[in-house]
């Protein structure tokens, strides 16, 4: 059976649909969730798509965390499900404290829109071409919280030359570290600024997001009963 | 009783502020060459009903703490109360 994989839409939510096909593509069974619904539709993970929750007013995803399906997203990623926050997703999943940090507006004070490369930390260093298209990417936390990040090793992604060498020059947003994308300590649940879902068909340009829906398809379907 | 609040959302000290500092490197372009720091943040107005303006001001400092802010980039300030509302 294929792993059924969640999509939250939020009101402002724009990415939904590509993550959706996204999903399709990559092999899974994809479930559209609706933000002010209880449950997660027996989901086996769930992504959290990137747009303009509640327009981000007051600060990116300060509104959407307390959506009444976040409740239920917080119990699964409690309990070890696989939980993938992509931009604006990310941005909620730090404003609801399941990742460390907050998202600032970029270093640059412009809006992003471009292929970047980012390198898959601890996990043989592929080198992913992505595109990102945010305003407030620029991924910031505590002196304290960077050591213990760097100390854990929950780095998932970083910004990188297009060789996989770390380079300030290819810092899109200004973000410490270099860091494009998070784990939690557990490794269940993962944000980052890049966008998988529009790079995972090759029709249309490169494939860079084939690496974290398969991460995500994988876990999902480790908690399909055989 | 209804009582009003001004509460006051900053970037924490020694985090860049870029919305600051774009007002900063544009104000020698107008002449003003004097100015050595800009932070820019929020200004937020809140009416709440309460029996007395101690309570109400522990509420709304719980909800600068819980959601206005947060606490990760930012930090807050309360401003003095007006006292009731007529």
């Amino acid at each position: 059976m294929k792993p059924r994989v969640g999509v939250v839409t939020f009101p402002g939510s724009l990415d939904d649909r590509d993550a959706l096909r996204a999903v399709a593509v990559m092999g899974g069974q994809p479930v559209p969730v609706w933000h002010g619904d209880a449950g997660i539709a027996d989901a086996d993970a769930i992504i959290l798509p990137g747009g303009f929750s509640y327009g981000d007013y007051l600060r990116t995803g300060a509104i959407a965390r307390f959506a009444p399906v976040m409740t239920a997203v917080r119990e699964f990623a409690e309990a070890g499900g696989p939980v993938l926050g992509i931009c604006n997703g990310f941005q909620v999943l730090c404003e609801a404290g399941m990742l460390p940090g907050a998202l600032i507006r970029n270093r640059s004070l412009s809006f992003v829109c471009r292929w970047v490369h980012m390198r898959a930390e601890g996990d043989g260093g592929e080198v992913l071409e992505v595109p990102i298209k945010h305003g407030q990417g620029q991924f910031v936390a505590s002196p304290d919280d960077l050591a213990a990040i760097e100390e854990q090793g929950t780095v998932a992604f970083r910004y990188c030359a297009p060789d996989g060498s770390l380079d300030e020059r290819f810092n899109p947003n200004g973000s410490a570290h270099g860091i494009a994308g998070l784990r939690n300590r557990a490794g269940n649940v993962l944000g980052l600024m890049p966008h998988p879902e529009h790079a995972v068909d090759p029709d249309l340009g490169p494939t860079g997001g084939h690496h974290v829906f398969q991460w995500l398809l994988t876990a999902a379907g480790q908690r399909v009963p055989a | 009783m209804k009582f009003r609040f001004e509460v006051v959302v900053t970037l924490k000290e020694g985090l860049l502020d870029p919305q600051g500092k774009a007002i900063l490197d544009a104000l020698p372009t107008l002449g003003w060459n004097g100015v050595s720091e800009v932070r820019v943040g929020k200004h937020i107005e809140l009416v709440l009903e309460s029996d007395d303006e101690a309570t109400a001001r522990a509420e709304v400092e719980e909800m600068a703490r819980r959601f206005l802010a947060n606490p990760v980039i930012e930090e807050f300030r309360i401003l003095p109360g007006h006292g009731a509302e007529p």
